[in-house]
């Protein structure tokens, strides 16, 4: 075993290699953008990449495609939710119901759903909807398996004393099916969110009319690769601070 | 009316019966639908896209299409496990150097990589090259996760009675730490399938020249949705089967410890 003074030791010099190898790559990206002459359309300037991105939060012009992508995110994540749950917590009040419906959601899951997007653009337009319709679709699978999974593998003896010490349906939901379904949904409900996030992005990238991935997209046809650098951090870090704060309801909804 | 309750029990019995049903019940419902009450431009019914199957095809570039991107998936998988493999192992044989990499590997596997696919584009063009290179980002690291996880739960105390028994490095690497290994790695293979077919089909739907993100478009320009179902359905066909041989490969090897 070691020490906690050698632990320390060690972790301190893991974080060292972790800062090292950001800065590294920092540092590599500026001296070859500057000295060894990488054309600056392929890759900008690191410094430059910066000021855009002060730019950029500066002047607030992310606020529309921001709006127009939560927008996007925010409904359909309500709607897998909510369609995803219901159908899931119905389908597993029956053991043979689960039998049934189980494998066919885990099998049409298989399917890289990015697919569809044609059809949906087909559909729904170059506008929101189709997004809104990807993001869906992509994140009910997670949702509903894992809303079957967590209501339909409550153990037996639970809900059996429960019945027994005489609880009505409504307590038996309240006091053991839900506790015990909750953290299941919960995991499966961070899932679906970070794969509607990312298929609503992409859809942007492919076909669209605003939004941050269609920014992105409009920036590097324009060669502006300055901006479109820093719009991609941009992206990226909104993606982090989302991710992260699901995380922590999850973690949170967990506790409970 | 007596024959329901053994067709009941029959039911009750085989729930993949019931499960077809459900299926056949799903496309009846579509079938009806897109024959009279949703605009044909928009979508068609599931037997007018089975009759037009074989003429989507023959449209000239469809075969040579699909070939394209079966080939970019499979180079971009191939090149997920070899690199995967290398670096998961790197990273993950030392647990110095698992401390230091292994939240470098999270952080970027937990990066949007759709935020760069435009960089994937002009630094490897709009061919082929550029639909690998993003496959392979998308695959390459639940490969090494899994990698890193499988050598991580090796019991040290394998490795110490192998190499008091006087095995040398490759010894210890070829009869302690690979078979230990094999469960996850055919692990890492399927996700890194599902990630390489995601980020295959990604690009190929963003910019194309000859796969099938052209005919998508084309066919969607083109108000086409018997052959964009046509064309869906087969590319579909073709995940399934890619990502069913993979699971089959992991049960097949995952066997060993029961």
């Amino acid at each position: 075993m070691l020490g906690n003074g050698k632990r320390d030791a060690a972790s301190a010099g893991s974080r060292a290699v972790q800062v090292a190898f950001l800065v590294g790559l920092l540092l590599l990206w500026y001296v070859a953008t500057n000295y060894w002459g990488v054309s600056h359309l392929l890759l900008p300037e690191p410094v430059q990449v910066f000021w855009q991105f002060v730019d950029i939060i500066k002047t607030g012009e992310y606020i529309d495609d921001l709006k127009v992508t939560l927008g996007e995110l925010a409904t359909a994540f309500a709607v897998s939710c909510t369609t995803g749950v219901t159908l899931g917590y119905l389908i597993s009040r029956s053991q043979y119901l689960i039998r049934v419906f189980e494998p066919l959601f885990a099998g049409i899951y298989a399917i890289p759903i990015i697919l569809f997007l044609p059809l949906y653009v087909l559909m729904f337009g170059l506008g929101p909807m189709s997004k809104v319709a990807l993001g869906t679709t992509i994140s009910f699978f997670p949702i509903v398996l894992s809303t079957i999974a967590g209501f339909g593998y409550v153990e037996r003896t639970y809900i059996v004393s429960a019945r027994s010490m005489g609880a009505s349906e409504y307590q038996l939901f309240r006091y053991v099916l839900l506790p015990a379904a909750l953290p299941v949904i919960l995991t499966g409900m961070r899932m679906g969110f970070t794969v509607a996030l990312l298929s609503i992005i992409g859809s942007e990238t492919i076909a669209s009319l605003a939004g941050l991935g269609h920014r992105i997209v409009h920036l590097a046809e324009g060669m502006d690769m300055a901006r479109m650098f820093a719009y991609i951090a941009f992206v990226v870090a909104i993606a982090a601070i989302l991710n992260t704060v699901v995380s922590s309801l999850e973690a949170g909804g967990r506790r409970r | 009316m007596r024959r329901w309750p053994a067709i009941k029990r029959y039911m009750l019995r085989h729930p993949g019966v019931a499960r077809l049903g459900v299926v056949i019940v799903l496309f009846v419902i579509w079938e009806i639908a897109a024959r009279w009450f949703i605009d044909p431009l928009f979508m068609s019914p599931p037997s007018s896209v089975l009759v037009s199957l074989p003429q989507m095809f023959e449209i000239s570039g469809v075969p040579g299409a699909l070939r394209i991107t079966f080939w970019e998936l499979a180079v971009a998988f191939a090149m997920s496990v070899a690199i995967g493999l290398a670096v998961g192992l790197a990273v993950g044989l030392q647990p110095f150097s698992r401390r230091s990499f292994m939240p470098i590997v999270l952080l970027l596997y937990g990066t949007p990589q759709v935020t760069i696919l435009p960089l994937f584009i002009l630094f490897f063009g709009i061919g082929p090259a550029s639909k690998i290179a993003f496959g392979v980002s998308h695959g390459i690291f639940p490969i090494i996760v899994t990698i890193v996880a499988g050598v991580q739960n090796l019991k040290p105390i394998l490795l110490t009675s192998a190499k008091s028994m006087g095995a040398n490095r490759w010894q210890a690497f070829r009869y302690v730490i690979f078979p230990h290994m094999i469960p996850s790695f055919f692990t890492g293979m399927r996700l890194g399938m599902t990630g390489v077919l995601l980020g295959v089909l990604l690009a190929e739907l963003y910019v194309s020249t000859a796969g099938i993100g052209y005919f998508t478009t084309l066919f969607t320009q083109n108000f086409e949705p018997d052959n964009l179902l046509g064309l869906i359905a087969t590319l579909a066909a073709m995940a399934i089967i890619l990502n069913e041989l993979v699971r089959r490969a992991e049960n097949h090897f995952a066997r060993w410890r029961d």
